[in-house]
C-alpha cells in the first residue's frame, strides 16, 4: 500500500496577452482564468495510478487562496482521497518557504498516523518557474529526490521512474520514501468523471494556516519583455504562395 | 570568485555552458575575481581545459570518483560544493538546463540560499538584483538576491557564447575527489536507454523545425507537415494541444513544457502562436508562419507568412520542391 501525496500550484491559464498588475507584482488578474500547473496534473494522475495498484492512497495538496479548493476539488474528482489547502498568498511565500510549509504538513499528518511514502510535485511551476520546490522538500524532509522523471511505478518498497535526458531515457530506482519531480508526457491525466465530481465535491479539504513568517521570493516586480518591432512580410495567400516560399527556401539554403 | 557548472556532450562543452561562461565572464568583469568552472565525471577533461581557456576559464575543476560515473543531482551538487568550499566562490553559475536547475536547486537547500532560474540579465550588485524568466519567458522578474553563495541559472541565449577578448592560455586543471551521503547515491541514473535519432534531442538541435498545431485539424493532418519536414532534412515540432489530444507523441512539443527550439527556420501551420509554445520557439532565427489567421500572434510575431490553410498550402510547397528536385 503506496500512499502518495501530490502538491499542486493553482496558476494563471494564461494563454494570448499577458497583462500586469498597476503594481508590477503579480498578473493583472480579471481575465484570466487557473488551472493546475501542467507538470502537476500529470502528478496527480501518477499519484491516482499508484495509488490505485496497490491499494494505497493519494492526497492532494497546495498551497494558496481560499479559491484553490478549485483545484484540489479538480484533483478529487480524478481519484484523489484526501486534500490539504494551507491557506495563504502564494505571492508572500518564496520556493524555501513553500517547501517547508509542506514539510511541516507531512511531518504533523505522520504524528497523526498518516504517512506519505512517495511525494509528487511538479518539476517548475507554469508561473514562477523556480524549478526548486520539490529539492528543498525533500531536503527538509531528508529523503532521496529525483527530478523531472515522466513515468514512476511502485514495487517492494523502491519506485522505479523514468525520465529523458540528452542521453536517452533515464531509470532511477530510488528506496521509498521519496521525493519525486514530474515532467508533462508520461502519462495522460484523465478527466472527471459524473461520480468522481460528486464525490470530490462531498470529500471534507483540510485548511491549514502557514505555520511560520515566510521570507518571500525575492521579488522587486514584474516587467515584460521589451516589444520586438516586426513587421511581418507575407509571401501569398493559399496554395497560389508555394512558388515564393520555396524561392524563400532557397534563398535560405534549406531546401535543395 | 564565479564558479561555473560546466556540462560535456562527447568531450566537449555544451553550447548552453559556453553560454553560461560567456554570462559569468561579463559577470566578473564587474565584480572582480576569476572565472572557473567545474565538471563532474567528464573522462576526458584535458581538452576543455583548452576549449573552456579560449572562453576566459581560468581553472577547470575535475571531480571524479566512483559516486559520479553516473548522474544524479545530489551527487554532483556534493561535487559543485566541494569546489565552491575549496575556492570560496561567491557566486555558482549553472545552465538552464534540467540538470543545471537540479543541481542548483539542491545548492540552495544545502545552503538554505536563494536560487534564481533562467536568469537573462544582472542588474545592481549591491544587493545583486537579477532579472530572469517567468511564465515560460512571457513575462521578466526582477529578484533580490540576499545571502551567499549567490546561485543563478542562466537562461538559453541570454547571451551568446563568445570566446575570451584575448588569447588566454588552457585552464589550469585541478583533479579532485569527494564522499557522498547515501542519500545522494541512491538517487543516481541506474540506466539509461540511448535515445531514438529522431527523439527530441534532434529537435533541439534541428537546422529546420516544421511545425503543426490545431490547424491540422486531426491525426491524419500531419502527412504534408511530415513530408515538408523530410524534404527539408528537419524535424517535426508540434504545439501542446496536438500532444493534449493524442494526435502526435510528446517529445515533438515544443514549448514551456516541451522543447526549446532554435533553427535556423521555424516553420509553424496551424499554430496561433499562445506564450506556451511562443517560450519553445523564440530563439528561432527566421519564422515562416502559415495560418488561415492573419491577425494570429503566430503571424505577426514572424518574418514571413503564408495566410492559407495548411492542408492546402503545405502538400503545394512539397509538390513545388519536388517538382525542382526532378
Amino acid at each position: 500500500m503506496t500512499n502518495v501525496l501530490a502538491c499542486i500550484k493553482r496558476v494563471p491559464d494564461t494563454a494570448g496577452e499577458v497583462l500586469l498588475s498597476a503594481d508590477g507584482q503579480g498578473l493583472d488578474a480579471r481575465f484570466v482564468g487557473f488551472t493546475i500547473s501542467a507538470h502537476e496534473s500529470c502528478a496527480v494522475e501518477l499519484a491516482v495510478r499508484i495509488a490505485a495498484a496497490d491499494g494505497g492512497s493519494a492526497t492532494v495538496l497546495t498551497l494558496g487562496p481560499a479559491d484553490a479548493v478549485e483545484q484540489l476539488r479538480t484533483a478529487l474528482g480524478v481519484g484523489c482521497s484526501a486534500a490539504v489547502l494551507i491557506e495563504a498568498d502564494p505571492a508572500a511565500f518564496g520556493p524555501a518557504d513553500v517547501a517547508r510549509e509542506i514539510a511541516a504538513v507531512v511531518a504533523a499528518h505522520a504524528e497523526g498516523g498518516r504517512t506519505y511514502d512517495l511525494i509528487l510535485l511538479g518539476n517548475d511551476a507554469a508561473d514562477t518557474g523556480d524549478f526548486q520546490v520539490g529539492i528543498r522538500l525533500a531536503h527538509e524532509l531528508g529523503r532521496p529526490v529525483v527530478n523531472g522523471i515522466r513515468t514512476v511505478e511502485v514495487a517492494a518498497a523502491t519506485a522505479v521512474a523514468r525520465g529523458d535526458s540528452l542521453d536517452g531515457e533515464e531509470t532511477y530506482r530510488v528506496p521509498l520514501p521519496a521525493v519525486l519531480t514530474v515532467l508533462e508526457g508520461g502519462v495522460e491525466p484523465r478527466y472527471p468523471s459524473i461520480t468522481g465530481r460528486m464525490k470530490a465535491k462531498k470529500t471534507p479539504v483540510e485548511v491549514l494556516a502557514p505555520t511560520r513568517e515566510p521570507r518571500g521570493s525575492g521579488r522587486v516586480r514584474l516587467t515584460l519583455p521589451p516589444a520586438q518591432p516586426n513587421t511581418v512580410e507575407v509571401l501569398g495567400e493559399g496554395p497560389d504562395a508555394a512558388a515564393a516560399v520555396v524561392a524563400l527556401l532557397h534563398r535560405m539554403g534549406v531546401a535543395r | 570568485m564565479i564558479l561555473v557548472v560546466v556540462e560535456t556532450a562527447a568531450g566537449s562543452a555544451t553550447e548552453v555552458s559556453l553560454e553560461s561562461v560567456t554570462f559569468a565572464r561579463a559577470l566578473a568583469e564587474r565584480t572582480s575575481g576569476p572565472v572557473h568552472a567545474v565538471v563532474v565525471g567528464d573522462e576526458r577533461p584535458e581538452d576543455l581545459a583548452d576549449q573552456l581557456g579560449r572562453y576566459g576559464v581560468a581553472a577547470v575543476h575535475h571531480v571524479t570518483g566512483d559516486p559520479f560515473t553516473a548522474y544524479g543531482g545530489g551527487t554532483w551538487a556534493t561535487a559543485v560544493a566541494a569546489v565552491r568550499e575549496a575556492i570560496d566562490a561567491d557566486v555558482v553559475l549553472a545552465p538552464g538546463t534540467p540538470r543545471g536547475m537540479e543541481v542548483l536547486a539542491h545548492l540552495g537547500a544545502r545552503y538554505d540560499v536563494p536560487m534564481a532560474a533562467n536568469v537573462v540579465a544582472v542588474g545592481d550588485t549591491g544587493p545583486l538584483v537579477v532579472t530572469r524568466q517567468v511564465l515560460g519567458g512571457a513575462v521578466l522578474e526582477e529578484m533580490s538576491m540576499a545571502g551567499r553563495p549567490v546561485l543563478l541559472t542562466v537562461a538559453g541565449h541570454a547571451v551568446e557564447a563568445a570566446q575570451a577578448p584575448d588569447p588566454a592560455p588552457p585552464a589550469a586543471l585541478r583533479e579532485l575527489s569527494t564522499d557522498v551521503a547515501e542519500i545522494d547515491l541512491v538517487a543516481r541514473v541506474t540506466a539509461t536507454e540511448p535515445a531514438e535519432p529522431d527523439r527530441s534531442g534532434a529537435l533541439a538541435s534541428a537546422r529546420v523545425v516544421v511545425g503543426a498545431g490545431r490547424g491540422a485539424g486531426g491525426p491524419e493532418g500531419f502527412d504534408g507537415v511530415v513530408e515538408l519536414a523530410e524534404l527539408l532534412d528537419g524535424a517535426v515540432g508540434v504545439s501542446r494541444v496536438v500532444t493534449s489530444l493524442g494526435w502526435r507523441p510528446h517529445h515533438e512539443q515544443v514549448g514551456q513544457t516541451g522543447s526549446r527550439i532554435s533553427p535556423e527556420l521555424y516553420i509553424p501551420c496551424g499554430i496561433s502562436g499562445a506564450i506556451q509554445h511562443w517560450a519553445g520557439c523564440a530563439s528561432s532565427k527566421t519564422i515562416l508562419a502559415i495560418n488561415t489567421d492573419e491577425n494570429a500572434p503566430m503571424v505577426t510575431k514572424a518574418t514571413y507568412a503564408v495566410i492559407g490553410d495548411m492542408a492546402e498550402v503545405v502538400p503545394a510547397i512539397n509538390a513545388e520542391i519536388r517538382r525542382l528536385q526532378s
